[in-house]
């Protein structure tokens, strides 16, 4: 399946984009679509566990994804 | 209870009295602003930008939180995005709450709490005319492999 994957901004400005898109299979979890990040666009500065989003919550590695789900990747927050 | 990022001035007075009740005995503030140094650095202005939806669940699910854990319904959060110039209002966090001691309490675990977990970000303008995204220090699952 193919899942868009939103970026935000140190990671966003590394891509050059917003979002990016990866392929994965069916059943891929968080941890797969970081996996797939990383491959797509190796400019981005992804820590060894980054911080992840699905639906507007934080998520786990092994959350099971799927087409229509909101992923973004969420860099260091720094609000307040 | 009341929760929102705005493009605008934040008007402190405005949620000062959104807060108050007559049996409340405290009303505390937290107003986070722009400063004009920071690791040294010269600062000219501050941009910030949000993951809005998500910002404004997280910040929501931290005053129910907050609420549940300082025994008040009185609670207001608003955070501002885009630039702001220095002396600025970046966070309002207003707390009533019938005794001192939670009102206060609750005002510094909102902030704390905000700024670990609400998507919001950064981007300082130096007066040399660079820009940089602010790093946080690093937190457990965020930690750089650097």
């Amino acid at each position: 399946m193919t899942l868009e994957v939103l970026l935000f901004a140190s990671y966003a400005d590394a891509a050059g984009a917003s979002r990016v898109q990866v392929v994965v299979p069916d059943g891929a979890t968080v941890a797969d679509v970081v996996a797939a990040v990383r491959a797509a666009a190796p400019a981005i500065p992804l820590p060894k566990r980054p911080l992840v989003a699905v639906n507007h919550r934080y998520a786990t590695p092994e959350l099971a994804v799927a087409v229509g789900d909101e992923l973004a990747l969420i860099p260091p927050v720094a609000g307040g | 209870m009341r929760t929102t990022l705005v493009g605008r001035p934040i008007d402190v007075a405005a949620l000062t009295r959104e807060v108050g009740a007559e049996d409340n005995g405290a009303i505390s503030l937290f107003v986070g602003t722009v400063r004009n140094v920071n690791e040294g650095r010269a600062v000219d202005g501050i941009e910030y930008n949000a993951y809005a939806p998500m910002a404004e669940r997280e910040l929501a699910q931290i005053a129910e939180e907050a609420s549940a854990r300082f025994g008040t319904r009185h609670i207001v959060i608003e955070h501002r995005t885009g630039y702001l110039a220095l002396g600025e209002a970046s966070v309002v966090i207003a707390v009533g709450h019938p005794r001192r001691a939670p009102s206060l309490d609750g005002a510094r675990w909102i902030i704390e709490e905000l700024k670990r977990r609400v998507p919001i970000w950064k981007l300082e303008h130096y007066v040399d005319g660079t820009r940089e995204w602010v790093a946080q220090l690093p937190t457990g699952e965020a930690t750089a492999d650097a």
